[in-house]
């Protein structure tokens, strides 16, 4: 009706003022007040990552040596010295071996979901759990694998921490190849096809290599969530001074969970080596997470 | 062409029958059982925790859930196990995490797809992600020898000017300490946000260009277009948003177990310590044994089934939200 409407009330020259200044104070004031509002929220994200940034380089700086990253771990949390030799060690073989494990299965579930699957009820179903599954707590999972394989073995040992972490990073590598494989184009799988080849090979020498580097840098994101992963590294593979090379037999230790053991301690030394191997830990987690967004931002396919 | 004039003797078989028709029933058979690996995990959490909790849920009964107390080793008469208090813990932390990360994650992602000048939109995505990058333990190192320490004279001025009123008063109770539901709420609150942000943005972002330049061509301030056509659009995604954040906060471990205290309590004082079911786990496994280690992995179970939970009704939600807002596109 109102587009019937004659225009009833024009005013007589220029039209109506479409300016700013026509805005009624009260409208003016609240957006200016959503603006401000909008940039506080911004400065309190920033706020603390510049805190905690700050303090780890700053405390963890200080005790920071070539000597603090070999030696071993004192077995008092009062004695001044020693280093997290051992905790880097078994960071690093730890969460390799999960990795080892994880990425290649994480891989092929991608390749199930996005090349057989898709949108059948089974890989829908799949899809969603896998998204629940990355919700589920680390220390849950670490429950998960100290009753279903350290109390198996018997001991508490490496390879029962890299379990807990391949299952924790298993759904988010599935999950970020699949979205991969989703940009590899179509043209691609029907020229290998109209070629001869078998759906296997289509799979395995061109859609994969098309999605490798967008695979690599999702697979390292979740390299690096999973090296700062605690909880099921304290209840599974249980604690050494001295670096353990081999996974498979004897406890071991990782960064964080000298991190969380020597935080809770009153101890100056203690709250000293947790700074150090928080600054370690960072390095080690923000080298993967760079790489990643290096391999993501250069070689990956971006749209499809 | 010359095919066609003398046709060779035997036929190219373009089928390719039998030769490697075994390859790719393997293949196909091994990505799906890579696939079902994720459902095969999740039923084992499920059967071996309830298992192996079995022993504390038969002491416990509905007890288990119901009861406040948390007595492994008591002086005389049984252990008794009651979840109620560290159930309490988990809620109070992530309820006040979600009150600050909330506001402050939504405000980010419209900053990202409202606001933004180009140049500064990398800046803050990045500062985002390397929010999600710290590993919870430096969160939780920080919090326990910094933030804690730090906040006590705040707490303090908050108690005298917000404890004597009645009612609202009792949530600023007597300050014992820095490490409390307070401070685990407002770590967690850190470590919830790049999550809900991202998540939040994906939804802002696909709100119709048409819709919001239909809003400012009607006069509205920009303010008034984020109200009338961002909010509606995208409510269904940022709660989904949201709860996936309150997942995510409820199964969080070792920062709040170096934060919160370490005290079975149910209190309304946000100033005093307390504890939650991921925490307790982590603090006592190490000395546990027998019925005590059961009821350890009984808490595992409740927060198992509980995180599942949310977070199945979230991934459901945001489904729906962005089912619909596809089919609102076109």
């Amino acid at each position: 009706m109102t587009l019937t409407a004659p225009p009833a009330a024009r005013p007589a020259a220029g039209g109506p003022d479409l300016t700013r200044a026509a805005l009624s104070g009260r409208r003016r004031f609240t957006n200016h007040l959503a603006t401000a509002a909008i940039w506080v929220a911004v400065l309190l994200a920033v706020i603390p990552l510049a805190l905690v940034t700050y303090t780890v380089i700053a405390k963890g700086g200080g005790v920071m040596s070539l000597s603090f990253l070999n030696e071993d771990i004192p077995n008092s949390y009062r004695r001044d010295g020693g280093g997290m030799g051992p905790a880097i060690v078994g960071t690093l073989l730890i969460t390799g071996m999960a990795a080892l494990m994880a990425i290649p299965l994480g891989v092929f579930g991608a390749v199930y979901l996005n090349e057989y699957g898709k949108q059948r009820p089974l890989a829908r179903v799949i899809r969603l759990m896998a998204d629940v599954m990355t919700g589920v707590p680390s220390i849950v999972m670490g429950l998960f694998i100290y009753i279903s394989w350290v109390l198996l073995v018997g001991e508490q040992t490496g390879f029962a921490g890299a379990l807990a972490l391949a299952c924790l990073m298993l759904p988010v590598v599935i999950r970020s190849s699949e979205e991969m494989l989703r940009l590899v184009p179509d043209e691609l799988r029907q020229a290998s096809m109209a070629l001869g080849a078998r759906k296997w090979k289509t799979t395995l020498t061109v859609v994969l290599p098309a999605a490798i580097s967008g695979i690599t840098s999702g697979s390292l994101l979740a390299v690096a969530r999973a090296a700062g992963e605690t909880a099921p590294i304290i209840i599974v593979t249980g604690i050494v001074f001295s670096p353990n090379w081999n996974l498979f037999d004897g406890s071991n230790t990782a960064l964080p969970a000298q991190i969380f053991r020597n935080a809770s301690q009153p101890f100056p030394a203690a709250q000293d080596r947790a700074w150090g191997a928080a600054l370690t830990l960072i390095v080690i987690v923000l080298g993967f997470t760079i790489i990643a967004r290096f391999i993501s931002s250069r070689f990956a396919i971006k749209e499809r | 062409m010359t095919l066609t004039n003398n046709p060779p003797a035997a036929k190219p078989t373009l089928t390719q029958r039998g030769r490697s028709a075994l390859g790719d029933r393997v293949f196909s058979w091994w990505t799906l059982g890579t696939g079902l690996l994720v459902l095969a995990i999740l039923g084992l959490i499920l059967i071996t925790t309830v298992r192996e909790a079995w022993p504390a849920f038969d002491a416990m009964g509905l007890r288990f859930i119901t009861e406040r107390v948390w007595d492994p080793n008591p002086a005389t008469g049984d252990a008794i196990f009651g979840a109620l208090s560290f159930a309490y813990g988990t809620a109070v932390s992530s309820l006040i995490a979600l009150l600050f990360a909330v506001p402050v994650s939504v405000g980010i992602a419209l900053f990202l797809t409202e606001l933004a000048p180009r140049r500064l939109r990398g800046p803050a995505v990045t500062v985002i992600d390397l929010l999600a990058a710290v590993p919870s333990v430096v969160f939780g190192l920080w919090g326990i020898l910094v933030v804690a320490p730090a906040l006590v004279p705040i707490y303090q001025w908050m108690h005298d000017l917000l404890g004597g009123i009645p009612l609202l008063g009792r949530l600023f109770g007597p300050v014992a300490s820095g490490r409390n539901f307070m401070t685990a709420g407002l770590i967690l609150a850190i470590m919830v946000t790049p999550i809900i942000t991202s998540i939040t943005r994906e939804v802002f972002s696909t709100v119709p260009r048409a819709d919001k330049d239909a809003a400012l061509a009607l006069g509205a301030t920009r303010w008034e277009m984020i109200r009338g056509a961002v909010f509606p659009h995208s409510f269904g995604g940022v709660v989904g948003a949201v709860m996936l954040g309150l997942g995510r906060a409820m199964g969080e471990t070792i920062a709040v177990a170096l934060v919160i205290g370490g005290a079975t309590n149910i209190t309304a004082n946000l100033f005093a310590p307390g504890n939650s079911m991921a925490a307790v786990i982590v603090q006592q496994f190490g000395e546990s044994t027998g019925t005590f280690t059961a009821a350890l992995i009984g808490l595992g179970v409740v927060l198992f089934a509980m995180t599942v939970l949310v977070n199945l009704l979230a991934q459901v939600v945001v489904r729906r939200a962005e089912a619909r807002m596809k089919g609102s596109v076109a």
